[in-house]
């Protein structure tokens, strides 16, 4: 099983030799960052967190406008009333988190060697439900989760990301969701690696296709001013594109994508929660 | 019998007529009717040629798509008709780490559709 997956890894740098096999996640990342400084000149790397946006001036103002009175204002406050109830044990969610939950979003995933699993911010607002006696929201639900994210990442913004890979088990993890980057899936026989590597800047009909370095930046975002999208969701969205059946939020397969994604975004500022076209 | 063979011959001849006169038609309907291949590459279903590509010689074909290089001169870049279906059919034998969906091996044209965008893109 093991040869088989490191095979699996191996076929997929062979495939894509733009970006080297990863001799440690640091080196992978900072290939990663060459690629794209290569790709975009004289781009700041924290503007990275503004995702596609690097790649397309008018939609830089454009959001920037939309940003100063954004129409999903209504979203965030639901999910700050839900961020301040107390439980029935008189306990809110800012219990279960150092400093109130402020700055905090940076860290996550992070792998529990404990747990041996990864811990996705969305599982620690279940754990935190789990542990005083209430009930789990489901991850996909945009009314309770989605919108409870939207606020309590807010709190996190412009914390530094500061994902770490610190034992074989995590690198395992780390090395699952670095495949799934690059493994083509369904009838379009498309990975996400041909696009937000190999294509990111370049126009998709009429949209600019963001790069990867800064994907996990600027989560949840509000497509349109209106409809949230969670990061999960954007892979569902994604897997779906690519005619593909796609994997269940907080699935083993997206949670390594997700941990795999965060790493690379490494010392980018986070963005939350933010408007997209 | 030798009326039955001479019947038989008519009978077969006239199904000969038939087909060639169907496929003449068929034939005549692709020529007379690019825009059935031009729907199937405009279809975000089915071709979405314009996700990728622009089609500079269709002022239909709305895009700002820079990913694939532009459906132009078609006849001098694919002389032979049957590499340009094998590009559509299976983009990866010629390019493995092509972005392009491989059309035909993966069932997202048919065999005939694929044909018509051919003829769609053989004009440009």
């Amino acid at each position: 099983m093991t040869c088989f997956r490191l095979s699996v890894v191996l076929c997929a740098f062979v495939a894509l030799p733009s970006v080297s096999a990863p001799i440690s996640p640091a080196d992978d990342r900072r290939n990663f960052i060459e690629f794209f400084e290569q790709r975009f000149p004289g781009v700041p790397t924290d503007d990275y967190a503004y995702g596609a946006l690097i790649a397309s001036p008018g939609g830089r103002e454009q959001y920037e406008q939309i940003m100063e009175f954004p129409p999903f204002l209504g979203d965030i406050e639901k999910g700050r009333r839900i961020w301040a109830t107390r439980f029935r044990n008189g306990t809110t969610f800012a219990s279960c988190f150092p400093n109130g939950g402020r700055d905090v979003v940076g860290n996550y995933p992070y792998f529990d060697e404990t747990l041996g699993e990864l811990v996705t911010f969305e599982n620690a607002l279940n754990a935190c439900l789990r542990a005083n006696g209430e009930a789990e929201f489901s991850y996909g639900d945009r009314q309770s989760m989605g919108v409870l994210t939207a606020y309590a990442r807010t709190l996190s913004d412009g914390m530094r990301i500061n994902v770490r890979v610190d034992s074989p088990a995590a690198l395992t993890k780390y090395l699952a969701g670095r495949e799934f980057f690059f493994r083509r899936i369904g009838q379009i026989n498309g990975a996400c690696a041909g696009c937000h590597l190999y294509n990111a800047g370049r126009i998709m009909r009429m949209e600019v296709i963001s790069p990867v370095l800064g994907q996990a930046a600027h989560w949840p975002i509000f497509r349109g001013g209106q409809e949230l999208m969670t990061f999960q969701g954007r892979f569902k969205r994604c897997m779906e594109q690519m005619r593909a059946v796609p994997y269940g939020y907080n699935s083993d397969e997206f949670n390594s994508l997700e941990y795999f994604l965060t790493y690379l975004s490494n010392g980018l500022p986070l963005k939350s929660s933010v408007f997209r076209k | 019998m030798a009326s039955q063979a001479t019947a038989s011959r008519r009978l077969g001849g006239t199904v000969v007529a038939v087909c060639t006169a169907l496929n003449t038609m068929l034939a005549a309907a692709v020529d007379a009717d690019p825009a059935t291949g031009r729907n199937l590459a405009h279809d975000i279903y089915k071709g979405n040629c314009l996700a990728c590509h622009q089609i500079p010689g269709d002022p239909n074909a709305v895009t700002s798509a820079n990913i694939g290089p532009p459906l132009a001169a078609m006849r001098q870049r694919f002389p032979d008709r049957a590499l340009l279906r094998n590009q559509i059919w299976d983009p990866t034998l010629r390019n493995p780490q092509t972005v392009m969906p491989p059309f035909g091996k993966h069932g997202i044209l048919t065999e005939q559709e694929i044909d018509l965008v051919v003829e769609y893109l053989y004009q440009y």
